[in-house]
């Protein structure tokens, strides 16, 4: 540490180069940083728990050719077929699955006569939906088969059709409404007054756009018809998901030649297919990090073998001074080392100000305080390693160089 | 002037020869700031497009608010009422207006022996195609007499065309859409609006339909809808009674040439909610909007904020690859300070050596823009193997590609201004005495 008197007097005619190989490592730094924290939110959102029982749970969706099918009998005879292939545990005609890209949605109020609705939720319709799912009732019960009712006949307007009159809400739900006490208390969905007589464990909503309400799902009671997007969703035994797929699809086109099979999906495509653009900008943004990284050290690399080149003349003298090889190594490596903590001081507060535009424009966290150290940790051995290389060839200039003329 | 530039070229390609490694790196960390740089620019520059260029400022949707109180959504809904958007149909205050809904059509071919397939269609009234400006290779639209008389006539897009008729004139021939038959009237040329701004419930970047069917006829022969419905006071999305239901769920859109005529049409619009109101049919009276294919794609927030938040970071980082090539620049000129001073003594003036550093720069700039353009070219591949929908459009096309190389050149000849400069600034004599 005694060169840094003599280190810093020779920066000092190299004013520019020393002043634009700080600023890289800034702005390295500061762009770094900031990739790094995205990244990591990233992962955090796409290892969210779904509430499924993801690794046994597939879905087959039909689009039935001429018309759709409406027919009450031909769904519990379809349901009941499917319910006997090999390998199925449950299986439920539901209007849209967890993740999935459609979605059904109602606003529910605690009061019939407030205006605005207290929260947004994703509604679930079908049989046996949450055993299906692999969803866990909590509190309370599940639906009694009495109190299903037919989703066309409900809207079709009848008045002779019992509405359902109960339904099961989420964990969260429960939590956000009702303190927790969710159990007998009463909802209104379009000013129908419905009763929960069961909490489930969270179970994530379809195309959540505001992640906010991520898990704000409600169950109803409802036999869920073809068309409409509705899919028939399969939880199996493990291991059997591919063959119940095959045998499913094959199924539904033999019971009615005139579906076809739209999609037929295991759980877990569903969830690579909700997260696809958060893993491909999560990659993108540790390749420019790379990058970023690469290009930085190039540049050390660059000017390190720049400054030795100048510097034959006194790196000589000062061997024939006495200097040993590991004098001049040190040197040079201590010469970075300043450099680096001098950009990686910029660069922090750089990293605090993009941070900042970031949580404006992105509705980001703060940066947490953990990745500067980090990050100098980084971008110092980043220096040490770039700087090796010129460092060792400067050590390798004999004393005879201090005689030379230039 | 030719001569020289010849000149200050041959001297620069011959010093960066001489340094094989600065110029490499220099050529590197400018390639990969514009490789960057340019695969971003253009996912966003294709993202963020005009669907309809030169029509799409004359396009209005024009939005009412007819849920009720209690519905608690203070932004006007996208979609209209049938019994609202009948209504503004048949007012026919625009230079052309069209009211319109996405569904899909089982298409049985003539041909026994292919199967049935299903395919995007669009249910819309006859101002579609000289609204929207529809190329069409055979045939013509319908007429709004059609719309009327819920004719069974059909437009349908060249892919289709070629999938049932071979790509041939198939005016006159009948196609069979679910129970109906249709007779084609018009065959589209390929077109493709980029967002599809005028109904994005069916997703923002969806293709263009492939067949367009009159919305009369389509709602008579029972065809499946698609797309966004929102419901109110206990409607449902039941079809039979879909026509009278308290629920949103089609597309307007009116052509609006002048200021003049916008604010005729606002005046319209606000006398139609009162009316309404006032006749009970509306609960609240809000004021309507007349919102823009620009401001729409904005309010929905169309292009991906990730596309935004990709191309800033690109930007940085093309900064970061310039910081780097300026120190590099610098470093090399600098090294040739002695062989600048020798040029100097000799008779060459200051202008002389700076023109020729600079050309040098822009070298290093047009070769790292040619390496950059390969990796350009590479990155969007990638981006186009990305599960995203909306980032498949992404390609190359030629006002980017010479974007590319004007930006990669100017960028190194900038990078190398201040290096140049510095290297001009050696005395003539100074390094003579020292050799």
């Amino acid at each position: 540490m005694l060169d840094i008197r003599p280190i810093l007097s020779t920066l000092h005619r190299h004013k520019v180069t020393a002043v634009l190989l700080v600023l890289e490592i800034a702005l390295t730094c500061a762009i770094v940083c900031n990739a790094v924290f995205l990244v990591r939110q990233r992962l955090d959102w796409m290892q969210m728990s779904s509430g499924v029982d993801e690794a046994h749970v597939v879905d087959v969706r039909p689009v039935a050719m001429g018309g759709t099918l409406e027919s009450h009998g031909r769904i519990e005879e379809t349901l009941a077929s499917l319910r006997n292939i090999p390998g199925v545990e449950q299986v439920s005609l539901m209007n849209q699955i967890p993740l999935g890209k459609e979605s059904w949605n109602a606003g529910i109020k605690l009061d019939p006569n407030v205006v605005a609705p207290a929260m947004h939720v994703a509604n679930y319709y079908g049989d046996n939906a949450i055993p299906t799912l692999g969803g866990q009732i909590e509190e309370g019960r599940d639906f009694r088969p009495d109190e299903y009712a037919w989703l066309d006949d409900i809207t079709s307007g009848r008045t002779d059709v019992v509405i359902p009159h109960v339904v099961i809400v989420t964990r969260f739900v429960a939590d956000q409404l009702f303190h927790g006490h969710a159990l007998g208390k009463v909802l209104y969905l379009d000013d129908i007054p419905m009763r929960i007589i069961g909490v489930t464990r969270n179970i994530v909503r379809p195309n959540v756009f505001d992640r906010a309400t991520t898990y704000g799902s409600i169950f109803l009671p409802v036999h869920m018809t073809e068309g409409l997007g509705a899919t028939y969703v399969m939880r199996t035994k493990p291991g059997q998901g591919d063959s119940v797929i095959k045998a499913a699809a094959a199924k539904l086109r033999e019971l009615d030649p005139n579906r076809v099979i739209l999609s037929k999906r295991h759980f877990s495509e569903v969830r690579d297919a909700f997260f696809a653009s958060d893993r491909a900008m999560a990659n993108l943004l540790v390749g420019v990090c790379v990058a970023l990284l690469v290009i930085t050290a190039l540049g050390i690399v660059g000017l390190a073998s720049f400054w030795v080149s100048q510097r034959r003349r006194q790196i000589g003298v000062r061997r024939a001074l006495g200097a040993t090889r590991r004098d001049v190594l040190r040197y040079f490596q201590t010469e970075n080392f300043l450099l680096a903590t001098m950009g990686i001081a910029l660069g922090m507060v750089m990293a605090y100000g993009i941070n900042i535009v970031l949580m404006v424009h992105y509705e980001l966290p703060r940066l947490p305080a953990a990745y500067l150290p980090m990050g100098a940790i980084v971008l110092w051995a980043l220096g040490q390693i770039a700087v090796w290389a010129p460092a060792h060839r400067a050590s390798n200039v004999p004393p005879v160089e201090a005689t030379r003329g230039n | 002037m030719g001569i020289e530039f010849g000149y200050h070229l041959e001297m620069a390609v011959r010093s960066l020869r001489r340094n094989p490694m600065l110029t490499t790196l220099m050529i590197v960390a400018v390639a990969l700031g514009i490789g960057a740089c340019m695969t971003t620019l253009t996912a966003l520059h294709v993202l963020s497009g005009d669907p309809l260029p030169g029509r799409s400022q004359q396009l209005y949707m024009p939005r009412l608010e007819p849920r009720s109180k209690d519905s608690g959504e203070e932004v006007l809904p996208y979609q209209l009422t049938w019994t609202d958007g009948m209504a503004l149909l048949h007012a026919a205050r625009g230079t052309h207006q069209a009211l319109m809904l996405g569904g899909s059509a089982t298409i049985y071919p003539d041909d026994p022996a292919s199967d049935a397939f299903i395919a995007p269609a669009r249910y819309t009234s006859a101002d579609f195609f000289p609204m929207f400006d529809v190329p069409l290779q055979f045939g013509q639209g319908w007429a709004a007499a059609d719309d009327e008389n819920r004719a069974h006539v059909a437009v349908i897009s060249d892919a289709l065309n070629q999938r049932l008729f071979a790509g041939e004139n198939s005016v006159g021939r009948s196609i069979k859409v679910n129970e109906t038959s249709f007779r084609v009237i018009g065959v589209m040329l390929p077109w493709r609006p980029i967002p599809h701004f005028y109904d994005l419930s069916v997703g923002d970047y969806a293709k263009a339909e492939d067949i367009y069917l009159p919305l009369t006829s389509a709602r008579t022969a029972h065809l499946p809808r698609d797309g966004g419905i929102e419901c109110w006071s206990g409607g449902s999305g039941d079809e039979e009674n879909m026509e009278a239901a308290p629920c949103v769920w089609l597309q307007f859109w009116v052509q609006l040439d002048d200021a003049a005529a916008v604010a005729a049409y606002r005046t319209f619009l606000d006398g139609y909610v009162r009316e309404q109101h006032a006749a009970g049919r509306y609960e609240q009276l809000v004021p309507t909007a007349l919102t823009g294919v620009r401001g729409l794609l904005d309010e929905r927030k169309v292009v991906p904020g990730d596309v935004r938040l990709q191309f800033w970071l690109a930007a940085a980082f093309f900064v970061v690859c310039l910081v780097n090539t300026v120190g590099l620049m610098l470093a090399k000129f600098m090294r040739r300070a002695g062989e600048l001073g020798v040029r100097r003594a000799l008779g060459a003036s200051r202008r002389d050596i700076f023109a020729q550093l600079v050309v040098e720069a822009g070298i290093i700039g047009l070769a790292g823009g040619v390496l950059g353009l390969g990796l350009a070219w590479v990155g969007l591949l990638l981006v186009r193997i990305n599960p995203d929908r909306s980032a498949q459009l992404a390609h190359l096309d030629v006002p980017m590609l010479v974007t590319t190389f004007v930006l990669s050149i100017l960028a190194s000849m900038l990078a190398g201004l201040f290096p140049a400069w510095r290297a001009c600034q050696v005395p003539p004599g100074l390094h003579l005495k020292s050799q």
